[in-house]
């Protein structure tokens, strides 16, 4: 029998701070008691105008924007934007760089996995798991504060190559995070993969199929979850991504537990890549042959007149940038992370593009969490890994 | 001139042969300019015939010198099961930004229209949602247009040519 009684709805504001969230995002929420009826997401709460403000920058200037998009990875938006110059100038650069630029950059990704899979553990009421994994991030950013000084907004590398080969104690703090983490996330995934709640909680949680997240522009792991074997660094490899043999690990469900263990997964493969690139790296020189983009040396800065030339042109951007429009993209912590950079030969770029793979992907989110509970729309979110300095760009 | 450049130009001119004003090959990858009258048939075509059923990214473009090409749009398509990338471009008059919404082809276009929006003022009809998306809905004008500058107008001490351009 059909009732002629009208729904109450409640509508709650979920956000913009929200300790649950994770970031400042606010949904408006229309409630059937626990039940969501109706999302509507409101973003742009920490937007600050990076296509514009790159638009006035020189292309050095530019890599510190870019460390403050995905900042739970900003290594890899740092190499992405290098690349994306590099290619715009055509400059090779050794194999040495590339495969120090894939250690640093597969550190990264498991830093940023890190997060995400130990935050869904936390959603889940799981606290214990954060507590035991997060001190291994620590680890990782005390191995970029070795190579670059910086932990969180790293600005690391350089247009050309690295702007230092590691150092010994960097090297020994990598070594003994290959030897050391493997325990450490095993002994997570005993905690909490199998876990019975933690299983009730996720399965079927927030789930989009695979058609569905194409047609949203999904990439990344959250794509690979709903079992589309899309990766950037295999479609095309940059980077030597191509002299190292790894597995893109799929879900099948595209939902919270399956984009959870597409994270785990992808740790175990971001660790087998290290440590090939740790038993193959090449001898030779971090840096490529392009003074008119690579900083000298400071020595030579002091010392001999070509090199001050040198420095004087590039720190105030009087380097003569061929025209043109380039796209590059990298596999980011969330997915694939897009340049697409116009140059009319100024010293700053004419116009540039950020893809934010987590901009694309969140408008699928009310979607996806409409007519589940409100419990489970936090954990979607959490397990989307939406960072909201990607989105706002 | 690439393979998939003249394979993707000659099915477009067999089937809009007006479409198509300019093409050629970036850096990277092929590069078509596209008449706004047949962008959204161009856009269909190459989703439902040619296989690039993946939107990667759109964006708009200002080049305040080019009169009335003044304002462009850029779509990036991606063919996943052969690999393969082409960009679009579509050029228009400043007082002339309506364009077909391409939210019925690509559900990942309506926040990138809406951001289009935002930033450039383009007018994308039939869109379902056309509002503001990263700035705040009292803003009256369209922030990445080259008129206007990165620092406060209000400022006299701060000149554009200290900073870049």
């Amino acid at each position: 029998m059909q009732s002629n009684v009208e729904k109450d709805y409640t509508t709650l504001n979920l956000g913009p701070t929200h300790p649950a969230t994770h970031g400042i995002f606010q949904n408006v929420l229309t409630m059937d008691g626990e039940i969501i009826v109706k999302a509507e997401p409101t973003i742009g709460y920490i937007h600050r105008a990076f296509e514009k403000l790159a638009e006035r920058r020189t292309y050095g200037q530019v890599t510190p924007i870019t460390d403050r998009l995905n900042y739970c990875s900003s290594p890899i938006n740092n190499m992405g934007w290098h690349m994306t110059v590099e290619k715009l100038i055509q400059c090779e650069i050794p194999k040495r760089a590339e495969y120090l630029r894939v250690i640093i950059m597969e550190l990264a990704r498991i830093a940023d996995h890190i997060v995400c899979d130990t935050v869904v553990a936390v959603d889940t009421g799981a606290m214990t798991g954060f507590l035991y994994l997060f001190q291994w991030r620590e680890k990782i950013y005390e191995i970029y504060e070795e190579i670059c000084g910086a932990r969180l907004t790293t600005n690391i590398g350089r247009i050309g190559g690295m702007e230092r080969d590691f150092s010994d104690v960097a090297w020994k703090r990598i070594h003994a995070f290959l030897e050391e983490f493997p325990a450490a996330l095993r002994e997570f995934d005993k905690l909490v993969t199998r876990n019975r709640i933690f299983m009730d909680r996720t399965v079927n949680c927030g789930p989009i199929s695979g058609e569905r997240a194409l047609e949203y522009g999904f990439t990344g792991p959250n794509l690979r979850a709903a079992g589309v074997d899309y990766d950037v660094r295999v479609m095309n490899p940059y980077s030597s991504y191509q002299d190292f043999d790894f597995k893109i690990p799929i879900g099948t469900q595209g939902d919270t537990f399956d984009r959870y263990m597409v994270r785990m997964q992808e740790m175990w493969e971001s660790l087998s890549i290290i440590r090939q690139a740790v038993d193959k790296m090449p001898k030779g020189d971090f840096h490529a042959d392009v003074p008119e983009f690579y900083l000298p040396e400071k020595q030579d800065v002091y010392s001999k007149m070509e090199a001050l030339i040198y420095h004087f042109k590039i720190v105030m951007g009087e380097t003569e940038v061929p025209v043109g429009e380039v796209y590059h993209s990298v596999e980011g912590g969330n997915g694939e992370l897009g340049f697409y950079l116009i140059s009319d030969g100024g010293r700053t770029p004419f116009r540039l593009h950020f893809r934010r793979p987590c901009y694309i992907y969140y408008q699928a989110y009310p979607e996806m969490i409409e007519g589940g509970m409100l419990s489970d729309a936090i954990l979607t979110m959490s397990s989307m890994n939406v960072i909201a300095g990607e989105l706002d760009a | 001139m690439s393979e998939l450049h003249d394979k993707v130009l000659s099915s477009l001119q067999n089937h809009f042969p007006e479409a198509v004003t300019h093409s050629g090959d970036e850096r990277d990858f092929p590069v078509f300019h596209i008449e706004k009258k047949d962008l959204m048939a161009v856009l269909a075509h190459l989703k439902n015939e040619m296989g690039f059923t993946f939107l990667t990214t759109m964006c708009g473009i200002h080049f305040p010198e080019q009169g009335d090409q003044e304002f462009a749009l850029m779509y990036q398509l991606h063919s996943l099961p052969t690999n393969e990338r082409i960009r679009l471009k579509c050029f228009m008059a400043k007082n002339h930004l309506e364009v077909p919404t391409c939210t019925p082809l690509f559900a990942t276009a309506n926040w990138m229209e809406r951001e289009a929006f935002d930033f450039y003022g383009f007018k994308f009809t039939g869109h379902p949602d056309l509002r503001r998306i990263l700035n705040m809905d009292e803003m009256n004008y369209h922030p990445l247009r080259k008129e206007y500058a990165l620092e406060d107008a209000g400022r006299d001490d701060k000149e554009d040519k200290y900073f870049g351009r």
